[in-house]
């Protein structure tokens, strides 16, 4: 039977092309919109979130010297800190808006298979956030709980926002995971089924890898957060005792019996943990693709990276009590899960060594996309290596309540993330607009993060070692604790406010870039991936115009041997490409 | 978590096993004419196929995870074992004899026998709903034998099971509420509705599969 790709069958798929600006941006099924749509949202609370860790290290900095800010307030911005930044902003960016801009991009293929699940995706995923920003506005406010939401004080009297915040805040996430499940079925199917001819698996670039895998993990875990979301609902709202202990409260009985807060702790972690990697595995594959394009050199170990991505997603499923050492489990547990542990370590091991290889003598442009992938590379070896440290029973234990975890999680999945998302920004920003962003800005910008970042992180790794604890709203006077610790911390809330304040640099940028930027060449770091060989630029409706593309090799054909241009698209093909001959792509 | 941890075993082993054989002895690097690369193109199957076996990966992961809590739960001191109505056995049978008029229909569908599909569907959402609300009944009986959510873990964990199955039931229904509409109002074309006769099979052979299993754990403790 003659092959013909599933997407070149246009019954399969319906393209009607909108004519009104409602169809075409509010209620669009077209991928690319749905993806500025996320995109958009997931800033706009991450921008909340990056307030209230300002109010955080306000507190912590200056203490006291603020009305504003009580202990309840405190914990309430500790808690939607961590939550938007985890999810709302990171997963939501990461798989909604790049995973939606990218996969038919890179795939070669007209828009996601079902266009109008996805597009319900979004919509389903604004109403979590909505429901989620309510809960600041709610009597009581939103939940004090602590991101990781631990029974059984989360729904206990005492901790702030335990009527209304904390309702809201399961119930967010259940519409949430609702949203996350409706798109992730739209990239899996979309990543099988509607890649264009000639696209195997093996040729697709790691960023679609990435994407791809953290889909499928996020697909599996989510259910677990959402397992333990309905049965603390039920704790809260019918006093059954799924996690509720047998507890007194103010010398009255709640009526709970006894139930296992561990349970929840189990449930948690075991999306808790795959959580990391949605969130890491995307940007993996982003910064092997940004790190190819501009060192001008294929990825070093195609095939090993792919398979790390695959290893590290499968791993991800056994660590999860790496982050209950201190919670009493068996002992055996803990040696089972920091030897997984260090086990995941060697995958992700592999990939910094091929990262840096690829940069070895490679044709570095230090071009903005390409300072923040190699700022990755030097916060994500920081963070993985405390990760060594943390995952060792012995030494996470003394460290498990101090900043020196805090340090390490915000270098390994706060910031690591983020600079590969401004990267990542930059990189595809031309294609996404049409038009450049003013370079040297850009550069201001990433070196005032990278190095503000360091001067908020580094320091606390120390005041870690000293012993001081995380979570506190004030210190008070302990003897451990030299004076010269609340001098660091005056030094990081400086830095924080500082890196805080750049982030107006970025937008400046974009936004003159908008209307002002000068028009982009389609094809301006001369890549080699489909996204940018469309015929439109930016790409319109149904990406491809009459054909769809045929892709004739892999994605990292740079500086090829032989050839006068260094880099072929992947949609050249072997005999279009022969040396000395120009094909197209500007000087 | 043993029971959340083999299930993900089992799906991560399948997922492993086709990416081997995607991916063992490829040379990503070698440039081909595509004519030779034409057998590794994407699953020659339906997406909506492709994607329906994705989300019975995803409810399975929610029930797996359910199981795994029941069973850590279980081992706790406060656990009274729960006598469930027998009015459940009743309600099993309705669900395997929806399934099996399920598969008729879709046996129907596939062979264009259209006279079938509208007594087929009916005759299945009729058997589907008498469980739904068989399982309302028994839900009434517990309550009436002082057998509340709150009364004991076991009877929690037996409300919220079963509540989840039956919501994954109901929106079963929502999509063979739309191919029953398509066929008796005559809507519609035979293809399509033939897809998702068989597509909801699937989901009801799946959905029975669960009950089954979660049928036989209540029974066993």
């Amino acid at each position: 039977m003659a092959y013909v790709a599933i997407a070149d069958r246009d019954h399969e798929i319906e393209h009607h092309d909108p004519q009104t600006f409602i169809t075409k941006y509010i209620w669009s099924q077209d991928h690319k919109v749905i993806a500025v749509q996320y995109g958009l949202t997931a800033i706009f609370v991450g921008l909340i979130a990056l307030g209230l860790s300002a109010l955080m290290r306000l507190q912590l900095g200056f203490p006291d010297q603020f009305s504003y800010i009580n202990p309840e307030n405190y914990y309430q911005f500790i808690t939607m800190h961590g939550m938007i930044m985890v999810i709302y902003l990171l997963t939501a960016l990461f798989l909604g808006g790049f995973g939606n801009y990218l996969i038919p991009l890179m795939c070669g293929s007209r828009d996601m298979v079902f266009p109008y699940l996805n597009m319900l995706s979004y919509w389903v995923y604004l109403l979590s956030v909505i429901i989620l920003v309510t809960s600041f506005f709610v009597p009581g406010g939103s939940t004090g709980a602590g991101w990781t939401l631990y029974p059984p004080q989360a729904i206990m009297a005492g901790t702030p926002g335990v009527d209304w915040g904390i309702v809201l805040m399961l119930l967010s996430l259940a519409v949430f995971i609702v949203a996350f499940t409706m798109g992730g079925l739209n990239y899996v199917t979309t990543v099988l089924q509607a890649r264009c001819r000639g696209m195997t698996l093996m040729r697709m670039p790691l960023s679609v890898w990435g994407i791809f895998i953290a889909t499928v993990l996020g697909l599996l875990a989510f259910p677990a957060l959402l397992v333990s979301a309905i049965m603390m609902l039920l704790d809260k709202a019918l006093h059954t005792s799924f996690f509720m202990p047998a507890i007194s409260l103010m010398g009255a009985d709640p009526g709970y019996t006894g139930g296992s807060p561990i349970l929840f702790q189990h449930l948690f972690w075991f999306f808790g943990h795959p959580e990391v990697y949605i969130v890491a595995l995307p940007a993996f594959g982003i910064v092997s693709d940004l790190l190819s394009t501009h060192a001008r050199k294929n990825i070093f170990g195609y095939r090993m990276m792919v398979w790390a991505i695959v290893a590290i997603g499968g791993l991800s499923f056994i660590v999860w009590a790496h982050h209950m050492y201190v919670s009493g489990m068996n002992p055996y547990f803990g040696f089972f899960f920091a030897t997984t542990t260090l086990i995941i370590a060697v995958p992700t091991a592999i990939k910094v060594y091929n990262w840096v290889l690829t940069l070895w003598e490679g044709n570095i442009h230090l071009r903005v996309p390409m300072l923040f992938a190699i700022g990755f590379i030097f916060t994500f070896i920081h963070g993985g290596l405390t990760g060594l440290f943390l995952g060792n029973v012995t030494i996470d234990l003394p460290l498990s309540d101090t900043y020196f975890v805090v340090a390490h999680f915000h270098m390994v999945m706060g910031v690591s993330p983020i600079l590969v998302v401004f990267g990542a920004i930059y990189h595809w920003w031309p294609k996404i607009t049409g038009r450049m962003y003013n370079e040297t800005l850009g550069r201001w910008h990433f070196w005032m993060t990278f190095i503000g970042t360091y001067s908020i992180y580094l320091p606390m790794h120390y005041l870690g070692f000293q012993g001081v604890p995380r979570r506190y709203f004030a210190m008070g006077n302990t003897e451990f604790m030299p004076e010269s610790a609340q001098d660091l911390n005056a030094w990081i809330t400086v830095s924080a406010l500082f890196v805080a304040a750049t982030q107006v640099l970025f937008f400046i940028n974009m936004i003159w870039s908008l209307s002002k930027g000068p028009k982009s060449d389609p094809n301006p770091w001369h890549a080699t991936t489909l996204e940018w060989q469309t015929p439109d630029h930016p790409p319109k409706h149904g990406n491809w115009g009459h054909e769809l593309p045929v892709v004739h090799r892999w994605a990292y054909d740079y500086s090829v041997p032989g050839y006068d241009d260094d880099y072929i698209p992947q949609n050249v093909s072997a005999d279009d490409a022969p040396a000395g001959r120009d094909h197209g792509g500007a000087h | 978590m043993t029971i959340a941890l083999g299930f993900l075993a089992l799906i991560l082993a399948t997922l492993l096993g086709w990416l081997l054989k995607q991916s063992f002895n490829t040379q990503p690097w070698v440039a081909e004419v595509v004519g030779e690369t034409a057998h590794h193109g994407p699953l020659g199957t339906n997406s909506r196929l492709i994607a329906l076996l994705t989300l019975l990966a995803v409810v399975s992961s929610f029930f797996a995870l359910i199981l795994s809590a029941y069973a850590l739960r279980m081992e706790l001191g406060d656990w009274v074992p729960l006598t469930e109505p027998q009015l459940l056995w009743i309600n099993t049978v309705m669900l395997i004899l929806a399934s099996i008029v399920f598969q008729w229909t879709r046996n129907a569908a596939v062979k264009e026998r259209q006279a079938r599909l509208a007594p087929g569907l009916l005759l299945t959402g009729l058997l589907t709903t008498a469980f739904v609300i068989g399982q309302l009944v028994a839900w009434q009986q517990l309550q009436s034998s002082g057998q509340f959510i709150t009364s004991n873990p076991a009877n929690a964990f037996f409300y919220f099971l079963t509540g989840a199955h039956a919501v994954h039931i109901i929106g079963g229904m929502y999509v063979w509420a739309r191919a029953t509409a398509k066929v008796v109002l005559g809507t519609g074309d035979a293809p399509s509705i033939a897809r998702s006769i068989e597509l909801c099979t699937i989901y009801w052979h799946f959905l029975l599969l669960v009950w089954l299993v979660l049928f036989g754990l209540l029974l066993s403790t």
